[in-house]
Formats: structure tokens, sequence, C-alpha cells
């Protein structure tokens, strides 16, 4: 490979003191008040609390309860719209919501119009992120031209003009031949290959989880068989081959347990798990409420449990939210017409710190392994709050309270599952790179 | 009651005062002149994207007995044909200020969706494989005119169960009047998690003796476009309700329109056991006392029309938040 994978927009490296906060780090074994000097896109100093002086021309920001900065997050699984959907989020208002929700990096989906599969387009999008984006986003092209599943995209072009690894999200390769060649060929040019599982003649027809909910509100139903097959199947296929393989938003039991049988083999595998089907269920469909049309569905309690464990065990390496903007219009339409997909990096770790980390089900350290641990999986650095490494930090306020959409939305769009619900834990500054690419309003800083 | 969405949201009282309603409307079309001016200066508006008769007239004459205007619209030939979004053919179509819109469509919730949208009272003439709430009133009316009572009552709902808009309306009304419902169909038509709704579920029509009434489903010939059965021959010779599988004590139903040799054979329809006629005839009557009760004295609009449209995102968003139920909050 032979392009920097990761690209933003131009920033002005923050110079900044953050004196008595809590810095939480696991990795960095950090978990306690600290003093950390921000500077020329680094972690300059970390000292103890009020040993470090703030400097002519830095902006100071103290602690109080509540609290904690965190190594910033990374998402290996959004969609950005662009090419082509533009009127569903660009590069910058994608990037804006990153930002806003504490992340530092995304890695963007090629299921755009046209489809990213080739690497005159990978370069004109890295172009426009050069100058567009907020915050790094990487790319996966296509595995297959047009994501038709029938011929493989120019993979090893595509490395070497930066791209992260490949997928067919939204529309899965189904032939298991098909997918074989990919994993065969990734000898030569790498590259994760992620892989949205669905089965389509088993989803085919479906708009939400079958059960009683689908059954009464007379709704298709798709199997979660539609997904777990797959992913038994092609985790086989990647054993075989002894390939890089990569699942994308599981969703239940089955999957959980055909990504633990295959990491138990030792193949080279990993998963990633949404904050909706981690915290919302097929119960939540029962209004029809087209933000919760989703693929894969959400299902069961028992399959959310399953997630749960399996992101607590590490079976599940890592949390993705796959952001899937819609214009309102196209998601205010019957429930079968509309389109699938949630936003959700403006909402992610809030959701989560109120829904797993408040309700005791997951330690918000793990939580935060968890949401950055996306970076290694794609061979990208992890965000680590340790002195010398790139600044890469969020400042979250745990006792925040908000409601998800009351003031709007970075994003281009407002299809977001958690709209309306209370939530606490709130970023409050997101620095990536080295540069403070978002500042909620309510952050008092005191000027140099 | 503003709309009628579902029967789903009627408890046994309402589902009691509606048929009783439609039984004093029933005097009406005995009448030589079959009209009666309580809905006169009214506006039914007909809104269907599904090619339908029997309901469609249905409403119309119902409309057109209270005195009421009525104004037709279908799909084919219009602006839904050249695009244009549920959402935006209701905001248009209520310029006219239809008091009620009569709404059918291919997707499930497309009602409630349009009770949102506009300050008329909707109906819902069938909301794609959901619900089809009228259907299941007149059967209701039609079977306690026959049979007294529903109230322990055995009905079989025989058929294309998964497709059925027709089934899921009855399965909860027939219950809620006190009747014990089974359905019966092949594994490749009953959904998975239907016992949910409280009926029992056969694969067989074995059994099928032990029932009062026999619904039968129309096996819509558009299925077998997929491999739902092997052929309508096999579906007959297993599922047809015929003169062989019905015993003379049972009622036979079915919404129409039958096809005659595949879920029914000829000899049953036109048997007196059948009450298909009777249900068509019902119909009007029923849908009348839902107009009635809808549309007669001052309407007390649950919002007014242009507010829905500005109150917009903080509406919905307070809506979501009190549905809510998740794990979160």
């Amino acid at each position: 490979m032979s392009a920097q994978p990761l690209i933003h927009g131009p920033a002005e490296p923050a110079a900044l003191l953050l004196r008595d906060v809590h810095v939480l780090d696991p990795r960095a074994g950090h978990d306690g008040p600290c003093d950390v000097r921000v500077g020329g896109g680094r972690i300059v100093e970390i000292g103890t609390p009020g040993s470090l002086g703030k400097d002519v021309g830095e902006e100071l920001i103290e602690g109080r309860a509540g609290l904690r900065l965190l190594p910033a997050f990374v998402d290996p699984h959004v969609h950005l719209r662009t090419p082509g959907q533009e009127h569903k989020e660009d590069l910058q208002t994608g990037t804006r919501a990153g930002a806003a929700g504490g992340f530092c990096a995304v890695i963007a989906m090629p299921n755009t119009d046209p489809v990213l599969d080739s690497a005159p387009l990978l370069r004109s999008l890295r172009d426009e992120a050069a100058r567009e984006a907020r915050i790094s986003v990487g790319f996966l092209p296509a595995i297959t031209r047009g994501l038709q599943g029938e011929q493989l995209s120019e993979m090893a072009e595509l490395r070497q003009e930066g791209a992260l690894g490949f997928t067919d999200d939204g529309r899965p390769v189904q032939s298991a031949g098909m997918l074989r060649k990919a994993l065969q060929y990734q000898r030569l040019c790498g590259g994760v290959v992620a892989l949205h599982e669905e089965d389509r003649t088993l989803s085919l027809g479906g708009s939400m989880h079958e059960g009683a909910i689908s059954a009464a509100l007379g709704l298709g139903g798709i199997p979660t068989l539609s997904e777990s097959t797959m992913v038994a199947r092609d985790a086989a296929i990647a054993g075989y081959e002894d390939a890089r393989v990569h699942f994308q938003h599981l969703s239940c039991v089955a999957s959980v347990d055909a990504v633990s049988a295959s990491k138990a083999h030792g193949w080279r595998i990993s998963a990633e798990v949404t904050p909706h089907h981690l915290l919302l269920t097929e119960d939540d469909v029962r209004g029809m409420d087209t933000r919760m049309k989703m693929y894969p569905p959400l299902a069961t309690e028992a399959d959310r449990q399953a997630l749960l464990e399996g992101l607590r065990s590490g079976t599940i390496d890592c949390v993705a939210s796959d952001h899937a903007p819609h214009a309102r219009d196209e998601k205010e339409v019957p429930f079968e017409q509309a389109p699938m997909g949630t936003t959700g990096l403006e909402t992610a770790f809030a959701a989560l710190h109120t829904g797993l980390v408040l309700t005791g089900a997951l330690e918000l350290g793990l939580l935060v392994e968890r949401m950055t641990a996306g970076a290694s999986l794609f061979d990208l650095p992890t965000p680590l709050i340790a002195q010398g490494d790139q600044a890469n930090l969020t400042l979250v306020d745990l006792d925040a309270e908000w409601v998800a959409g009351e003031s709007g939305w970075e994003s281009r769009s407002e299809n977001c599952c958690f709209a309306g619900r209370r939530l606490q834990g709130r970023v409050l500054l997101t620095v990536a790179a080295g540069a403070i690419v978002y500042r909620e309003r309510a952050l008092a800083t005191v000027e140099s | 009651m503003n709309h009628l969405l579902s029967i789903e949201e009627l408890d046994r009282a309402t589902i009691e005062r509606i048929v009783e309603q439609a039984a004093r409307f029933a005097e009406v079309s005995d009448r030589e002149i079959k009209k009666v001016p309580a809905l006169r200066g009214r506006m039914v508006l007909n809104l269907f994207y599904e090619a339908s008769t029997r309901t469609r007239s249905s409403f119309e004459l119902a409309a057109k007995r209270l005195s009421a205007d009525v104004v037709n619209f279908a799909a084919s030939g219009s602006s839904i044909e050249k695009g244009e979004s549920l959402k935006d053919t209701v905001l248009t179509l209520s310029a006219h200020k239809p008091d009620a819109i009569v709404l059918r469509t291919q997707w499930a919730g497309s009602a409630e969706l349009v009770s949102r949208w506009c300050s008329a009272a909707i109906v819902n003439a069938g909301d794609g494989k959901h619900e089809h709430p009228t259907q299941a009133l007149l059967d209701v009316y039609t079977l306690r005119r026959r049979l007294g009572s529903i109230d322990g009552a055995s009905i079989w709902i025989v058929g294309d169960v998964a497709h059925s808009r027709v089934a899921r309306s009855n399965i909860i009304a027939f219950q809620r009047m006190g009747a014990k419902v089974t359905v019966a169909g092949p594994p490749t038509l009953i959904p998975r998690g239907i016992e949910a709704l409280g009926c029992a579920v056969r694969f067989t029509l074995e059994e099928l003796g032990s029932a009062d009434v026999v619904y039968a489903l129309r096996m819509q010939r558009e299925r077998m476009s997929e491999p739902w059965v092997p052929s309508l021959r096999e579906y007959a010779a297993w599922y047809q309700v015929n003169g062989r599988r019905l015993a003379p004590h049972q009622v036979l139903m079915h919404p129409g329109p039958v096809n005659r040799g595949v879920e029914l054979s000829g000899e049953v329809v036109d048997s007196p056991q059948a009450v298909i006629t009777a249900q068509v005839e019902a119909g009007v009557v029923v849908r009348m006392a839902v107009l009635y009760e809808l549309l007669a004295g001052p309407r007390t609009p649950a919002f007014a029309g242009s507010e829905a449209e500005t109150a917009g995102r903080g509406a919905e968003i307070a809506d979501t938040a009190a549905v809510g139920g998740g794990r979160l909050a």
C-alpha cells in the first residue's frame, strides 16, 4: 500500500491545556485526574494535576466532576453518501456528525452512486476529503464492480490508492465462489474484506425481524438465519483461505456463536456491532417508525443479550455505528417503502453510555476500548492518550442530560433511531489529528 | 373515535356500538328511498392505491346513503403513477377539505401515517397485509345476525394467512367478541409467530369438523409466481373447503372475490350455509355506521391540518419518546 489510508481537511493545530481532568484510557493505563497539554498536533505533556502551567496562547479547560477525557473514537462503518447522494450526506456533514459524536476517524462504505469501485473515483474522493473532511476518513471500496457480485474490482490498484480494504456492504456478495476469489486475491493486495452478511433468498420481501411482531403487523419477516448462515459459510471460506475477514453489524445469537467458533479455530476474523442492535429490539418496531428500519433488522431480547455478551467477551471486537443517513422525505413513507438505515454517529457514545454503562451492563473503560478498537482492525493506529502521540481526544460530560435531536443534527439527515430519547453523557470537545473539530456550545473555556 | 385505523385499537364495546348502529341502518336499505340526511354537506374521499371494486363501491354507497358527497381517487391514471409520494398526494387532496378519507394501500401502517398528515378522519380500507378493519366489522355483524352471538364459537380461518389483512383483522375481532379462532393453511402461508395473536394454528383440515364457522381466504393467483405452494391443484386437494369437508351445521364465510374450484368448491359457495352475499350486504350498512360514528355531530379534530405540517419535527420527537419503550430511559 502506498498512499496514506486516512485523509482529512485542513485544520489548525490546537494549543490546549486540560487541567485536572479525569483521563480514562485503559490501553494507556490512565484512570484518574491529570493535566494534559496539546500542541503542534500532538499530546505534548501529561502531568499530575496542577503540575502544568498555562502557556501564552493556550486555551485552558478546567476539569470538573463528571468530565472524562477519552481517546477519540474510531468508526469502521459509516455511509457518507458521496458521490451521488449528497442530499442525504456529504463528506463535510458526515464528518461533522462524526466529530460531534467524539470520533476522530470514520471508514466510509462504497454503496454510493456511482459505486466506489475504481482507483480514479477513490482518488477524487480522497481529494474531496482533503478539502472537506472535518475528521479523518478512510475508504472501503467495493469487492465487486458495481456491487454486482460478478467481477472483482481492481483491488490491487485500489490498495495502491489508499483503500483500507473492501466491502460490498448494502449489496452483499451472494456467491461463495465469488467471495473465495476475492479472499484469494487478498494475498496479493492485502486489505481487510468486510462483509455485510445476508442471504437474499431468505431476506427478500422482508422489512423487519421475523416473529410475532412481523406476523401481527403483516410485515414481511427477515429470519436471523439470513445473516447467521452467511457468517458461518464465509467464516469457513476465510478459514480455508487463511484470509482476513471482518463481519459487519452482527445482529443475532447464531452469528455471535459462529464468530466465536471461528475465532476458536484461529481464523483471522473480527466483528462489529452497532449501538442500535445493542440497545433496541423488534419491540421498538411496533409503531412502524421508519427510523427503526435497518438491515440487519432489530431482533429479539435474547439476540440483544448475546450481542452484549459478545462485546464484553471480545468475540465482538468493536462498536460501529453503521451511520446510514436518508433524507426526511425518503423516510416519511410507509414502513415497507422506506429505505433501510439509521444515523448513529452523533448518538453512539451517549446512547451506549445511557443504556449500557449507567445500567451496569458494561464498564465505561470497556466501552471506550470497543469504540476505539475499529482502528487496529483496519491496520490504523489506535488513538492513545500518551505523550508524543497524535492528539485524538474526546472530552465528555458523563452527567450531562440531553434529548437526542433537540437542537438539530450535524448530519444532513435526521433519521436517528434514538431521536427523542433522553440520553446522559455528552461530547463536549473533540480533538482529531491535533485540531479541535467539535466544541459543544456549553463548554466554557478560559481564553488566553 | 377520530379515525378507524385498525381493529387492534377497538374494544368490544366499540365494536358492538358500531354493529348495533349498522343494524339500525339496515332498515334504510329496505326503504324505497334508500337515503338519510345524516351526513349532508360532508365530503368523503375514497383514495385507493390498489384495485378494488367491492370495498370501494361499498364505501361509496354507504356515504351516498348518508347523503355525503363522494370523490373517488384511484391510483391508476393519476399523479401517483407519476411518482408522487403518499404524503404529497394526501396533502394535495387535503386541500379539498375532505371530512373523511377512505384509504387503501399496499403498505402496512399507511392509514396511521396519513392520520398524522391531515385533519380528515381516516378510515383504513386495507393497509398492505396489516389490517382491514371494516371487513372484520362486517364479518362480526354478519355472524351475529346468523348466530345471535359469537361468544364461545369456534371459528376457523383457512388459507393464505400470511398475505391476508382480512385474516389479521378477523383473528383480533372474533376473539375480542368471545370466539375461539384457529388458523389453518399450508406451512408456507402461515406466518411464523401468528399464534402470538392468541389463535391456534393447524396445517391440515383434519379437525375442521370442530368449527362452528369456516372462514375461507382468497388464494391469490398472483401469489403463485413465487413458490408458496407446489400448485393450485395440490392446494385445492389439501385445503379446499368443499362438500366433503364442510359439515351441515357450519357457517361458511369468504371475503370475496371467490376463486371457485380453488379455496372453495362451487357447491359450497351456492349452498345455504354460505353467507357470502350477506357479507357484501353487511358491507354497506357497517360502513354507514363507521362513517356515521366518525362524522356525525361536530368534529373535534385531533389537530388542525396546517399545524400538523409546521409542528413537524418537535411533535414527532415527542411521539417517539412517548412510544419509546426501549431499553433506554
